[in-house]
């Protein structure tokens, strides 16, 4: 999922619901057009490079944050800014909100950014707009410096696969570290499961012999929320890349002709009409927010969520202690498939931008350093539960059973990871225009050849718009 | 005193008019200034474009969609608010039965409705969305609606609510009147608390119903205070934009079922890769038809007053 993903779900909207209410005659006043130099006043701060300061920090040079507030809360960016702060003589000046966007905005167009910024939540900045206007800090040098804990290994030499692709746009630098990793899938309650001796459905077909068992007793398969209909995407992307495999799917993220017109996308859709028409979706789910659909959920109504691993902390208040949280892989066609049963979709989030043009962006990169350092993470995990982009951070932690769950199905899939870059990439397309076409589909309104006709009339059309940036796949 | 006059009035307007010149009439020129150009508003630089992104808005079939919607809450939610509002604010004043002396009495416990009507004036646009999310929740059990539904035994008018693109922008809709009749029920009470108690003695002594003496007496000469009410809900229907956008599913939808321009706008502007001049743009156009419909009513509902 994309950097603007993690926010979005996890925290975002349910918390960040409260934050706008702008009327539109005021909306552009606030976006005053600024007309400052393009240059920073005074060169950015740099300080000699030693052992414990590879990348070079001038100490007592102020620093400056600006940190989304949201379903991680922000006490473990200030953790580690009390490390910044013993090491380097200052006081970082912290700022911690829901809406960034209408606050950074201003400062970018007049060249006085913060120095570094976790980029989140609905009211986030597109960041691949900002990279396109070369506002953002290339994060190489920090992929390069040595980690906190062991100076012999380079920090990209321990992000789990996939961190750095995640931040790139197109070229080989890096704009983004995403911090928070999230597992997506199926989520379900073993004990539901075990109460009434199901198994997790491995193929399509043992996914709607479900269907027909749970409808028995009442429960629905599946549901969905419907102010959200690109939660749906989480499970479907992927699996057109499980049925078809990465090829099929960076075609899809590439915007290639034709991309949507494949045997996997027929496959897969075709499996979400027929659940549409046996009517295994829950009914009204479609008129749900996140919050509604996950209440229901944790009630029993329904059995599997595609959801991410936020869910487990977003739908603590209402799930019973004894739930037994789970998260199930992927679900295909079968043997057939190119990738095997347990691929998952996995992708880091929650993107932590340094400013090009601040006034300290090697100290925005070293806070960076210091909070990807095991006793950062560690706090981290222990107090958001949720999983960093440090391979094997979690390791040796007690996790909650959501996140375990999570983490060991991140382990059995090895390599078999996928995550759709078109979430990030062109975000109005999978929302919007692709989250209209499932909603129609998962509610009988079109079958699934009206949706793969419409998917694909909508990739060339944001393919043909000259005002989109693309991006491709290195 | 009569050389000073000039310089007394010109001393108490300079400060309102720099304050509006500054706070509200820069800004549309500002707007006016950004349309013209492709500025991302990330950047200090922008270059000016001509009247493209016009173009471009006229050939956007979202955009007159969503100007659809808006003429449909324009012509919508005013009548049904303002009706609202003028039959409730005539059951408290008029509509009741006399008691002793009085020629007119409200309904009995006027003073409580009163108060009760004006409840979601208090609260904010943001309060009262999320709140109506969850009465609208499609939930049998969770959602007030549906449970309400479900309990007086009329589970077949059971809905998805915003989920349904048939209902979707009647239910918002229906939001936007609940919020704002409560306003209208004070200010038409005002106003028919000021025609006086003989005219209304008058056309009872002459045997009038109450139908009568509301279409005779009170709408007529609540005329001003109607046109004004009108305006100032035009506007707040042209908006639309946080009840929409906390409101709807999938942004505007179920299938663009309820997206207006405000909310286009401020997708265009924060979202669909940063374009500000067209956002602009946008403004521009909905400033023209704000300021039209804001010409015509005020045209329309001229005429002679009547003093009393």
């Amino acid at each position: 999922m994309g950097p603007q993903f993690n926010r979005r779900d996890a925290i975002k909207r349910a918390l960040a619901i409260g934050v706008v209410a702008i009327p539109s005659a005021s909306l552009l006043s606030a976006c005053a057009s600024d007309s400052g130099s393009d240059k920073p006043d005074k060169p950015a701060a740099t300080g000699a490079k030693s052992a414990s300061n590879p990348l070079g920090v001038k100490k007592g040079a102020p620093l400056e944050a600006f940190i989304f507030k949201g379903g991680f809360g922000d006490d473990y960016v200030k953790a580690a800014e009390q490390v910044y702060n013993s090491e380097y003589g200052i006081k970082v000046k912290h700022t911690g909100t829901q809406g960034l966007g209408p606050k950074l905005q201003p400062r970018f167009a007049s060249n006085t950014p913060p120095d570094v910024m976790d980029n989140s939540g609905a009211d986030n900045l597109d960041t691949a707009a900002l990279a396109k206007e070369n506002k953002l800090q290339d994060l190489t040098p920090l992929l390069d410096a040595p980690t906190v804990d062991d100076p012999s290994k380079k920090v990209r030499d321990v992000l789990i696969a996939g961190t750095i692709e995640q931040g790139q746009f197109g070229t080989q630098a890096m704009y983004a570290l995403n911090y928070a990793f999230t597992v997506y899938g199926g989520w379900y309650s073993s004990k539901l499961f075990k109460e009434k001796g199901w198994e997790y459905p491995q193929t399509f077909d043992q996914a709607i012999a479900l269907g027909a068992k749970a409808k028995k007793e009442n429960i629905s398969l599946f549901t969905y929320p419907g102010k959200y209909p690109y939660y749906v995407h989480f499970d479907l992307l992927a699996q057109i890349g499980k049925v078809g495999g990465k090829e099929v799917l960076n075609a899809i993220d590439d915007l290639e002709d034709g991309a949507w017109q494949v045997d996997a996308v027929k496959q897969v859709i075709g499996y979400y009409e027929e659940l549409a028409a046996k009517k295994y979706f829950m009914p009204g789910s479609e008129g749900m927010t996140h919050i509604q659909m996950q209440t229901a959920w944790t009630k029993g109504k329904a059995a599997i969520v595609a959801d991410g691993s936020w869910v487990e902390n977003e739908a603590a208040p209402t799930m019973p202690k004894d739930f037994d949280l789970a998260v199930g892989p992927l679900v295909g066609s079968g043997p057939s498939d190119k990738l095997p049963f347990g691929t998952i979709y996995a992708a880091a989030g929650e993107p932590y931008i340094v400013a090009a043009n601040g006034k300290n962006p090697v100290g925005g990169m070293e806070l960076l350093r210091i909070m990807l350092s095991k006793k950062e993470t560690d706090n981290f995990t222990n107090t958001t539960k949720s999983l960093t982009c440090v391979t094997g951070a979690a390791d040796g932690l007690s996790l909650t059973p959501g996140l375990a769950s999570a983490s060991a199905a991140l382990k059995a899939a090895g390599p078999n990871v996928l995550n759709s870059r078109l979430q990030d990439w062109y975000v109005k397309l999978n929302q919007e225009t692709l989250g209209n076409l499932t909603l129609q589909l998962l509610t009988g309104k079109i079958n699934a050849a009206k949706w793969i006709e419409g998917a694909q009339k909508a990739a060339d059309a944001t393919k043909n718009d000259s005002s989109v940036p693309k991006f491709k796949h290195v | 005193m009569r050389h000073g006059k000039y310089r007394f009035i010109i001393g108490f307007l300079a400060v309102p008019v720099a304050l509006y010149a500054v706070l509200v009439i820069s800004p549309f020129v500002q707007d006016f200034q950004i349309s013209l150009t492709d500025w991302s508003g990330l950047t200090p630089e922008k270059h000016y474009i001509g009247f493209d992104n016009y173009q471009k808005i006229i050939h956007n079939n979202l955009f007159w969609k969503a100007l659809w919607h808006n003429i449909l809450m324009l012509l919508i939610v005013p009548i049904v608010t303002l009706a609202l509002g003028l039959f409730f604010a005539f059951m408290l004043n008029v509509g009741g039965r006399r008691k002793g002396s009085a020629s007119v009495a409200g309904v009995r416990g006027a003073g409580f409705y009163k108060i009760v009507y004006f409840f979601p004036q208090v609260l904010s646009v943001t309060v009262i969305a999320v709140l109506w999310q969850q009465i609208y929740n499609p939930d049998p059990d969770d959602g007030l609606l549906n449970s309400l539904l479900g309990h007086v035994g009329l589970t077949s008018l059971q809905q998805s609510w915003l989920g349904d693109p048939s209902i979707a922008l009647a239910c918002i809709m229906a939001v936007m009147v609940w919020a704002n009749v409560g306003f209208y029920v004070v200010l038409f009470s005002a106003g028919m608390a000021s025609i006086p108690a003989e005219i209304y003695e008058a056309v009872l002594l002459d045997g009038a119903n109450r139908i009568t003496t509301f279409f005779r007496i009170t709408l007529p000469l609540l005329r001003d205070t109607v046109a004004t009410g009108w305006v100032y809900m035009g506007i707040i229907a042209m908006d639309g934009f946080a009840f929409v956008q906390l409101m709807s599913v999938n942004n505007g939808g179920p299938n663009e079922v309820t997206d207006v321009v405000p909310l286009l706008l401020y997708k265009t502007a924060f979202r669909d890769n940063s374009q500000y001049g067209m956002a602009a743009a946008m403004g521009v156009a909905m400033l023209i038809v704000t300021l039209v419909f804001a010409v015509l009513t005020l045209r329309l509902s001229r005429r002679e007053r009547i003093e009393f």
